[in-house]
């Protein structure tokens, strides 16, 4: 049992029990919070793994990205968690096909290795000597992939000015702020000194010149 | 015996290591804390904490004490578990960037391939101290407090990922070690990324300053309005951990921009008297030197409204800091093709 092994079955057990968590809690901010805790485990298997590259990625954008939103959305819901919980037997079948839809899956593949080794060949080329893994992503993603990794970057482009658009309501009559305005605003153009003579008070026409001068 | 020394003798090191780290980094950030008010103080022309300790010297000391015999009161409406993690995250979060950190050649704990990538990744976990202190506390200012700092640190984020492609792509290597040593150039300091990259550089200035939740950009416990945001409901050692994890955080961005653009442990004039210094005084005097920056932007800006900082996030830095990387890319790749046009 050297060290390798101790870390990776810490970070195993972690994942499968904050992942269990997540469906199990009955506070669904605590269930998005095991999640992040799966995520983070997730990660350091990668590590592991050698592709500190993806551990990275995967913190940056599902813990420090995705997962924030979630935990936006779930902070903001007020809902009967007793409530919620009475209907879960009702979904646990559909719950189960998915999960044995998944498990079935997961064995097909293990069972293809066993099988057929040549195949883990194919999948688990190896990174090349002398190089990181971080460029040996970027060796395959840019040059054999880069069509692939064009089109998944324009189909996230699509759906985001899909979501503005969507989201977009014109609203009329609206003060907007104009920095640029603001900052080429002068003293000159927003005030006016006025020499006022004890008892008299201003005219009216000063009032009016002075108006116009900061509307100018 | 040889398991002794394969396995725990290398452990013993690091945590060794690790805890000298801590040591000197809780003194320096005592310290930095300090300074931080000395400054604020004689731009206001105040004295500032001058009671403790000659000329207020231990004040940081005292108030640790102070806060650590404090009782700590937990709200009975609150959340306890996630009340009680909420500090802890936010504490050993920051305390675990500086894992990575290069003070000099070879002086990190962990000289990890992508260093700049991890601490993106853990200063983007820093959100998550304020998320749920916020939701925990379950009271109305904290929570505000929490809603402001998602959309504010998410948003800031993305410039400070642009900010750093634009070095990687003039470093070619996301190791923190290999970014100093690409900026070790014959011109000293003009070699470094601060001249080539300077919009870069102000960008990753401002966006740290909101990122850390320092003034201007402090909308999240902007006393005004929100009391204390998010920390409202704290008091005694949790609330330390707090002030704790955002001053370690703060001097995590200033080592950042030190190994970023202001070329590390590298002396400013590579000849004699300045290559004798060692790296490590010269890295901590650059990194002072960004901490005073920060220190007078909390001084003299005053706070920014929420819908300009905002706008500041998505609406300047981000098109400037894509249009940067698009330059330097294409200065990195073209670049060449034009030199010898010249010719």
């Amino acid at each position: 049992m050297n060290a390798v092994a101790v870390f990776f079955y810490l970070f195993a057990c972690v994942l499968v029990a904050s992942a269990f968590m997540v469906i199990a809690s009955k506070n669904p901010v605590h269930s998005v919070l095991y999640l992040i805790l799966a995520f983070v485990n997730a990660a350091g298997l990668f590590v592991m793994m050698g592709a500190e590259f993806l551990a990275m990625i995967l913190i940056v954008v599902y813990v420090g990205a995705v997962a924030v939103l979630f935990l936006f959305v779930v902070m903001m819901l007020d809902v009967d968690f007793a409530e919620l919980k009475q209907g879960v037997l009702q979904y646990l079948p559909i719950g189960m096909v998915i999960g044995g839809i998944f498990l079935a899956e997961i064995l097909l593949v293990v069972g293809t290795w066993a099988i057929a080794p040549a195949t883990k060949g194919a999948i688990t080329a190896p990174i090349p000597a002398g190089v990181t893994n971080t460029e040996a992503i970027g060796l395959v993603l840019y040059t054999k992939y880069v069509y692939f990794f064009q089109i998944s970057g324009l189909i996230l482009l699509v759906a985001m000015i899909g979501a503005i658009v969507l989201t977009l309501r014109h609203k009329e009559r609206v003060k907007r702020q104009s920095i640029a305005d603001q900052v080429a605003r002068t003293p000159a153009m927003a005030m006016k000194v006025v020499k006022v003579k004890t008892g008299q008070g201003l005219g009216s026409n000063e009032i009016s010149s002075k108006d116009a001068g900061s509307a100018a | 015996m040889d398991f002794f020394w394969t396995t725990l003798w290398p452990l013993i090191i690091i945590l060794a290591q690790s805890l000298l780290l801590l040591v000197l980094l809780l003194v320096g950030i005592a310290y930095i804390l300090l300074a931080d008010r000395k400054i604020w103080a004689a731009v206001q022309m105040r004295r500032g904490p001058n009671v403790v300790g000659p000329w207020g010297l231990l004040q940081s000391f005292a108030d640790l004490l102070k806060f650590i015999v404090k009782e700590p009161v937990i709200p009975a409406g609150s959340n306890k578990g996630v009340f009680l993690l909420a500090p802890l995250v936010t504490c050993v979060l920051a305390l675990a960037a500086w894992a990575v950190i290069p003070v000099n050649v070879g002086w990190a704990i962990a000289d990890i391939n992508v260093g700049v990538l991890y601490i993106f990744a853990v200063s983007s976990l820093m959100v998550y101290g304020v998320i749920m202190a916020g939701w925990a506390s379950n009271s109305k200012y904290p929570f505000l407090a929490a809603l402001r700092s998602a959309a504010q640190m998410v948003s800031y984020e993305v410039s400070i990922g642009f900010v750093i492609i634009t070095v990687l792509l003039c470093a070619g290597s996301l190791n923190l070690t290999k970014i100093v040593e690409a900026q070790n150039g014959p011109y000293g300091m003009l070699s470094w990324y601060w001249l080539p990259l300077f919009p870069m550089f102000i960008v990753f200035f401002v966006s740290a300053l909101a990122e850390t939740n320092r003034p201007p950009f402090d909308l999240i416990e902007a006393e005004s309005e929100l009391v204390a945001g998010f920390m409202v409901e704290y008091g005694s050692s949790p609330y330390m951990m707090f002030m704790l994890g955002e001053y370690v955080a703060i001097a995590t961005m200033c080592a950042m921009g030190t190994i970023l653009f202001l070329g590390g442990w590298l002396p400013p004039v590579p000849y004699a008297p300045f290559t004798w210094v060692p790296g490590v005084i010269w890295f901590v005097l650059k990194a002072l030197f960004l901490f005073f920056g920060f220190a007078m932007a909390k001084a003299i800006v005053p706070r920014y409204r929420y819908d300009q900082l905002m706008r500041l996030g998505w609406k300047v830095f981000l098109p400037l800091s894509l249009a940067m990387v698009v330059i330097v890319a294409g200065v990195l790749q073209y670049g060449h093709l034009a030199t010898s046009a010249m010719k």
